[in-house]
């Protein structure tokens, strides 16, 4: 390798994977003067740093979520747009996990360093596919980083859902989904399998819906999941989809609809005593993260001299680089929740 | 088995009694023989494939896949059979999918090792889905939550025959049952029933409302003690003893001491109850707990044998010799019922295990109403009223059979904890966890006693929801702790039909059949019962 530490470029602290001669952070879990962000979920992208280097989309994702007062600088890059910060090399590279999201690559004299944010490596119609970036430390994602998560197939998992509304029509199929990217992908994927009905939405996932929508994700004919008169209102979800935040799944609000089939779309839901848990009635294996043929599939290809692990299930992978021949470590960065997805 | 276990996804996560239903059905629709018949025994449990051990599943894991990896997963998946059909890696190339049907039939052809070693190339053939299911079937462990029962619904709703003909023919059928199949879509003739001791389809009461007792007509009735026990029906014919549940399930094998001391080829309706070995001069009925050990097991151990023995307190005859008694009146069929078992009264001490559950003397409501409320026996639970002239039909007639149940008892308790329902009820929180008081290190405390899930309208539902949500002072997964102490609690009279000790409840307490009396919103939480209550209660009973 060359003359700096890979250490010193990039290094875990308690805000989060910092970079110390440019003085940023990556996807900071902490207010910083200066972030670069890889993708709009909140764990990751948070309201009040001083500026913001991320994609134009996910500039927008924040600006819709927090107001458009979420930080005082805005820098949005395009993809494979170079920034240079402090003599270091900054540029983002789509990570296919939801629109607008990116890996960061950082480069300082000679010196390559990839975080992939979160990623995956399906196809998803509503962003950018993954692309792989060689370098020297590959800091990779591991939310699904056990050989038990392996994802089937997407197309496959929506004609689970198009087969139980033929079977239940008089029932609602209520599909709880992560707002951002899970909601809209999920809408893609029906309108691929040809279901052109209207699709409702729960409150939360307009404003989002509606993003996706003016930055060219065509999602169909959407309706509010909204009452209007009171009376009959039950029927009126018979046999639909609606799809809603999955907190709101057994909540009251899911009480006005015909007799619901909780469905969850969600890596997750591959363990049996996950969707029991959650009083899943059917459960859909659709994740934006990489599974673990993904996960193991992307640092072969990519073939860093480094491997580092976070956030997720970082012990299992190592183990596999370890046995694989390959250098790795678990970085242990704290703050980021994927139960959701 | 892949649409086989496809089902399975689907009838494990789905709640509603309908839907599974419906699930079912539409598979029996949708799949061909035999392969929906192997379905049927898988889910019966009426399925004898040649058996794999776990840890046999567990050696082709390793030999595939980094042991060390296997652990961990294992470890967060909980599950070895689900955490080993996750984790096997598919093999591409290996296109031929076997059908359960082509699984039972070698399986059944093949050696023990052999077995392994099909086991072994079916799953890089199958999804995790269809390893899961294979892996459940050879290892003996499918549970779905589907009780035999529902599955004969299913196939009585699929033929739209009544539910009473397939239970009766149930036990002369074999899987793939065919047959019965092409009975059900009317391309054959109803199977007939080739079992010796069949199982006949039991006739049951109505329990009585105030206002059917002037309907009641006491000088057509014969009264009888209704037991704490489970009703069954016993049944030998020639070589064959079966005891039956009262849906039909052969529970026999779990009562060897029946089974083998049943003395006349005969259908007896009777009242499967545990008596205490130490009386020998009569059946000491013990109570309901002690039966409960005996019950939902495969076989029993010598042990229980000796310390839980069983016998069967009979009330109806309805077949002897080669002779269907079903159309003769009750006065009729009682009086063979009491030749049959004979003047003396039956005992321990002579080996036996059938007796005669006595007619009652009928003053009028009032004695009736005295002798409820006061029986000679605390295994008693109620009075039985049968009309003299009843036939013995399946089902629920009018009229004919009555029962009127103990009051139950009552104790006010106070809501602890609450999870939300299921189905219909996912969104409120509707099974409560409720406790009484007792003295603790830092005085008075609440000791959780039972779980409570019904006896509660749907307005009081939404009540009882708004009260848990408003209250919530920790929250665990579905499960919410609500604000109980001294100063704040709801108060539920809760009514229960027996209590027991136990050792699986924090309390040692066990309760039967709790359900919510009545909301006490009006009741202070520090005035409700404690546990010495419930605690004499039980010495009163012992
Ligand atoms: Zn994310
Ligand atoms: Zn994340």
């Amino acid at each position: 390798m060359t003359g700096v530490q890979a250490e010193a470029l990039l290094h875990p602290t308690p805000k989060g994977l910092y970079c110390p001669p440019g003085d940023f952070f990556i996807d900071p879990v902490a207010d910083v003067d200066r972030a670069v962000i890889t993708h709009g979920h909140a764990d990751h992208a948070r309201a009040g740093h001083g500026a913001v280097l991320a994609t134009p989309e996910t500039i927008e994702i924040m600006a819709t979520r927090y107001g458009e007062g979420f930080t005082r600088t805005r820098q949005p890059v395009e993809i494979g747009e170079v920034t240079v910060i402090g003599g270091v090399s900054v540029w983002l590279v789509p990570a296919g996990h939801v629109l607008g999201s990116a890996q960061a690559v950082v480069e300082y004299q000679g010196m390559r360093m990839v975080v992939t944010g979160d990623y995956k490596r399906r196809r998803d119609p509503t962003c950018l596919p993954f692309e792989p970036v060689s370098c020297d430390v590959l800091i990779s994602e591991a939310t699904f980083g056990l050989p038990v998560f392996r994802h089937p197939d997407t197309a496959g998992e929506v004609r689970k859902l198009l087969a139980s509304l033929r079977r239940f029509p008089e029932r609602t199929h209520l599909v709880g989904a992560y707002a951002l990217g899970k909601a809209q992908r999920i809408i893609c994927h029906l309108r691929e399998e040809g279901y052109d009905e209207t699709i409702f939405i729960h409150g939360a996932m307009k404003k989002l819906c509606d993003l996706y929508s003016r930055l060219g994700v065509d999602l169909g004919p959407l309706a509010d999941a909204t009452v209007k008169d009171g009376r009959g209102a039950k029927q009126d979800f018979a046999g639909k989809v609606v799809v809603c935040p999955p907190s709101a799944m057994n909540a009251a609000w899911a009480r006005r609809f015909a007799d619901p089939i909780t469905c969850f779309a969600s890596g997750w839901m591959r363990v049996r005593q996950r969707a029991r848990q959650k009083g899943v009635e059917l459960p859909l294996i659709v994740s934006d993260h990489a599974d673990w043929d993904e996960l193991t599939d992307t640092v072969r290809e990519v073939d860093p001299a480094q491997l580092w692990v976070t956030h997720g299930r970082e012990d299992a992978l190592v183990r596999w680089a370890e046995v694989e021949g390959r250098y790795a470590k678990p970085l242990r960065l704290v703050g980021y929740e994927d139960e959701n997805d | 088995m892949i649409r086989f276990a496809h089902l399975l996804d689907r009838l494990i996560f789905t709640p509603g009694r309908n839907a599974k239903l419906r699930l079912l059905t539409d598979y029996f629709a949708e799949v061909p023989d035999p392969e929906r018949g192997w379905a049927v025994a898988a889910i019966t449990r009426d399925l004898d494939v040649k058996s794999v051990k776990p840890a046999q599943i567990k050696q082709l894991v390793y030999a595939r896949v980094d042991g060390a990896l296997f652990d961990m997963s294992h470890d967060y998946v909980g599950d070895l059979a689900e955490a080993a059909a996750l984790i096997w890696p598919e093999k591409p190339g290996q296109n031929y999918v076997p059908t359960l049907a082509d699984a039972v039939e070698t399986l059944n052809d093949v050696t023990r090792a052999e077995a392994l070693e099909v086991v072994e190339r079916w799953f890089d053939a199958l999804d995790a889905s269809g390893r899961w299911a294979l892996i459940k079937l050879v290892t003996g462990g499918l549970r779905i939550g589907v009780a035999a029962r529902l599955v004969k619904v299913a196939l009585a709703q699929y033929g739209d025959k009544p539910i009473q003909e397939i239970e009766e023919l149930w036990h002369g059928l074999e899987p793939p049952y065919t047959e019965l199949f092409a009975w059900l879509e009317d391309r054959g003739p109803k199977p007939a029933s080739a079992a010796h001791a069949p199982f006949r389809p039991v006739m049951l009461s109505h329990p009585i409302e105030e206002a059917d007792k002037p309907k009641i007509d006491l000088s057509e009735m014969a009264a009888e003690w209704k037991w704490d026990g489970i009703r069954v029906q016993a049944v030998r014919e020639r070589d064959q003893t079966r005891i039956y549940s009262r849906t039909g399930d052969d529970i026999g094998p779990a009562f060897p001491d029946i089974l083998g001391a049943m003395p006349f080829d005969a259908a007896i309706d009777g009242e499967l109850l545990v008596f205490d070995p130490d009386i020998r001069d009569r059946f000491a009925v013990r109570p309901f707990n002690d039966l409960q050990q005996r019950l939902n097991r495969k076989t029993v151990g010598a042990k229980l044998l000796k310390s839980n023995p069983a016998f069967i307190r009979a009330y109806d005859l309805l077949w002897c010799e080669g002779e269907d008694l079903r159309p003769l009146p009750f006065a009729q069929r009682r009086a063979r019922l009491e030749a049959l078992l004979g003047e003396h009264d039956a005992s321990p001490a002579g080996d036996e295990r059938f007796d005669l559950s006595p007619i009652v003397d009928l003053g009028g409501w009032d004695a009736l109403a005295a002798a409820r409320a006061n029986p000679p026996d605390e295994a008693i639970e109620g009075v039985m009223l049968k009309r003299r002239s009843s036939v013995y039909v399946p089902g629920r007639p009018k009229g004919e059979w009555w029962k009127w149940k103990r009051e139950p008892h009552l104790v006010d308790a106070v809501m602890m904890y609450a999870q939300r329902g299921h189905g219909k009820r996912s969104s409120y929180y509707s099974d409560y966890t409720f406790g009484v008081w007792r003295e603790g290190e830092d005085g008075a405390e609440l000791v959780p006693v039972g779980k409570a899930y019904s006896g509660f309208t749907d307005q009081e539902l939404r009540k009882l929801d708004k009260y848990v949500r408003d209250n919530t002072i920790a929250r665990y997964g579905p499960v919410r702790s609500v604000r109980a102490d001294q100063d704040q609690g709801l108060v539920l009279e809760i009514a229960f039909e027996g209590l027991a000790r136990s050792t699986r409840h924090k309390s040692g307490l066990a309760m039967r059949f709790p359900r919510v009396n009545r909301l006490r919103w009006d009741k202070p939480s520090a005035e409700a019962d404690r546990i010495e209550m419930l605690e004499a209660m039980l010495e009163g009973s012992a």
